[in-house]
């Protein structure tokens, strides 16, 4: 087939070259000019080379920040996709209890991130938050803002209640897709319940599980608002999570040169672990 | 392997049934002997899955009873009944390789891995699956899928009854032959009980020695494809069953003899009763319609040729009728008449054949 050629087609796509320029290329473009060089006051610019990136891989501040982020995100993935499934299979699959669910599950969702910091800063507030206050009358020495246990615990639970409905309402999407059949089948061929999670729930879900997944992980892999409003990434560095740490870094010591590489360090971690996680999932897909 | 006998089942899948079409089934009543292939026909929403599912122990039926060899199942499970059921489109478990998909009912059941494996063998050779037992199932193409469900369902040797809902529907035409062809085979060679639900008359018709045919949740008439054929009881009957279906046209009864359009009919049977119907019919197959000296005038409005056979359009006062004719005989045009083959000429009183 002969294809018509025709350059006033290009037109179109201006629009889309301009926004994604705007909003994406020209600010990367700039971290990554920030990056290779130290910036003084009257915008003087040096060239530093790779310095910055080998200034921040051997820092211990971003080691530490590094392995607080992989401990974090690791634990919320942990319960929040086990949870969620837990949840999905439960929810009912007719009737008014339907649309009930449905919108429960959605209005944590639904609630600015900075709200659900400042909610669960004063939920948790040892003195006057019902969550603390609880937690001291049960006999536990709770207190979030100064001992580090207390910290992690408030905020791996405020995350765990804003983002498991994510996976929950993916996860119910998946169920409700399967088809009768398969249930059927699987009772006339006498499949216990765990049989019928194990071979036809689960690979059902594997494609909205791994969306679930890649979104949940990064997203809590760059969180910043909740924590910052709920600890301040407190008590010291205990919750200082990357954002956190590099807004630090950036903002708070005006180190534009070292925040600028490790923002770079810090996408392409985030890009290289969704690009491995997506291919190993997706591997097997693409055999059959 | 038993008899299956269902006694005054009704189904309605509403909590309140206030007219005759909240129900999904009324009455059914069918006993499938022993070993019997049976076919389920009728178009799409007239019961026949609803009738299979309560069959299986999937449904349970609002009333009625259903019995296995005269012991009452209604209230057993599916793996109680023992039955196995193969669906309209592949039900296969995606993670499995073939041979785990075929052994999975049995290991379900608690079979020793020798006993899984002799017989996991012996359906994959009967279905040509020996070469694909260690491939994933789910790389599989449709048919070969659809044959892993089947094969889950033979791979059981002690199965009460097959059921089939629609197994070809997602089955390419030139291979529907031939697993059409794979299935009779087995019933011969297993002779066991088989249910084959189905909306496609060629299927219904090679499949099965007793063909029941469905209409809006009932039962309207079962036999063999030979006596659905020649002796409808019911117009659904005549419409359904046929390509194309049975002419019906509006007649009136003076003195037990139907006449249409003023011209009386003779039919092979005799109209004793002088019940009054609501609305009578003569029925007849267009391959039982010719053209005569005098008879019913008509005008011919198309005739098309298939090839082996001539289709012929024609109209008279009361409504259409088709004839079906040998592609070599000539066709008069403009009018003519037509006459009846009086032993496959049938009169229904409310859409029932009157005998």
């Amino acid at each position: 087939m002969n294809k018509t050629i025709n350059q006033k087609a290009w037109f179109f796509v201006i629009p889309v070259f301009i926004l994604v320029a705007f909003n994406a290329v020209v600010p990367l473009m700039t971290v990554v000019n920030y990056s290779f060089q130290e910036t003084f006051a009257n915008n003087v610019f040096t060239w530093e080379g790779t310095r910055w990136f080998k200034q921040i891989l051997r820092s211990e501040r971003f080691h530490a920040a590094l392995g607080r982020q992989f401990l974090f995100t690791g634990v919320i993935l942990a319960i929040q996709i086990p949870l969620g499934i837990a949840i999905a299979l439960t929810m009912p699959k007719k009737g008014i209890g339907v649309s009930f669910c449905l919108i429960l599950m959605s209005m944590p969702l639904l609630i600015p991130w900075n709200v659900v910091g400042a909610m669960w800063n004063i939920f948790a507030l040892p003195e006057i938050g019902f969550l603390g206050h609880l937690l001291n009358d049960m006999g536990f020495n709770y207190n979030f803002t100064q001992q580090i246990g207390d910290a992690w615990f408030t905020t791996i639970l405020m995350d765990v209640w804003h983002w498991t409905s994510l996976v929950v309402l993916l996860s119910y999407a998946g169920l409700r897709s399967i088809q009768p059949a398969y249930y059927q089948a699987a009772e006339i061929d006498g499949a216990s319940r765990w049989a019928v999670f194990r071979y036809i729930e689960l690979p059902k879900m594997k494609k909205v599980l791994t969306i679930a997944i890649l979104l949940r992980f990064m997203d809590s892999f760059m969180i910043y608002t909740e924590p910052f409003v709920l600890t301040g990434g407190g008590p010291g560095n205990a919750t200082a999570f990357l954002s956190i740490d590099l807004v630090k870094m950036a903002l708070g010591q005006f180190d534009l040169g070292p925040a600028a590489a490790m923002s770079l360090i810090y996408f392409f971690i985030v890009l290289l672990v969704c690009w491995v996680f997506y291919n190993l999932m997706m591997r097997n897909e693409s055999q059959t | 392997m038993s008899k299956i006998t269902l006694k005054k089942l009704s189904h309605s899948y509403l909590d309140k049934q206030n007219f005759d079409s909240d129900w999904a089934l009324r009455d059914v009543n069918i006993d499938c002997q022993d070993g019997g292939a049976y076919a389920l026909l009728g178009p799409s929403g007239c019961g026949k899955t609803t009738l299979l599912n309560i069959v299986s122990g999937l449904l349970n039926p609002t009333k009625g009873k259903v019995f296995f060899d005269d012991k009452d199942v209604t209230s057993q499970t599916p793996v109680e009944r023992n039955i196995a059921q193969i669906f309209q489109f592949p039900v296969i478990y995606d993670t499995m390789t073939v041979y785990e998909n075929l052994a999975f009912p049995l290991k379900n059941r608690g079979m020793t891995d020798g006993e899984i494996d002799s017989r996991v063998k012996e359906i994959a050779e009967m279905l040509e699956l020996t070469k694909t037992l260690n491939n994933r199932a789910s790389g599989l193409t449709a048919d070969g899928k659809q044959k892993i469900s089947l094969g889950r369902g033979l791979v059981r040797s002690n199965v009460n009854v097959i059921m089939f809902d629609e197994p070809l529907t997602v089955i390419d035409p030139h291979l529907k032959w031939i697993l059409r062809s794979k299935l009779k085979e087995l019933h011969q060679e297993i002779n066991r009980t088989m249910i084959y639900v189905t909306h496609d008359q060629t299927e219904a018709l090679t499949f099965a020695n007793q063909v029941v045919v469905m209409h809006e949740g009932q039962i309207v008439q079962t036999g063999t494809p030979v006596e659905l054929f020649e002796k409808p009881k019911h117009t659904f009957v005549g419409h359904f069953i046929g390509s194309p279906g049975m002419n019906i046209l509006p007649c009136q009864i003076q003195n037990g003899i139907p006449a249409i359009d003023g011209v009386k009919i003779s039919i092979g049977t005799e109209i004793k009763k002088k019940s009054s119907f609501a609305k009578t019919e003569i029925g007849i197959r267009p391959e039982f319609v010719s053209f005569s000296e005098d008879g019913i005038p008509v005008k011919i409005l198309k005739v098309s040729n298939t090839g082996r056979h001539k289709i012929i359009d024609t109209e008279c006062k009361s409504g259409k009728i088709k004839i079906l004719s040998h592609s070599s005989k000539e066709i008069p045009s403009g009018s003519a008449f037509l006459s009846f083959d009086k032993k496959y000429t049938y009169a229904y009183g409310d859409s029932w054949i009157i005998e």
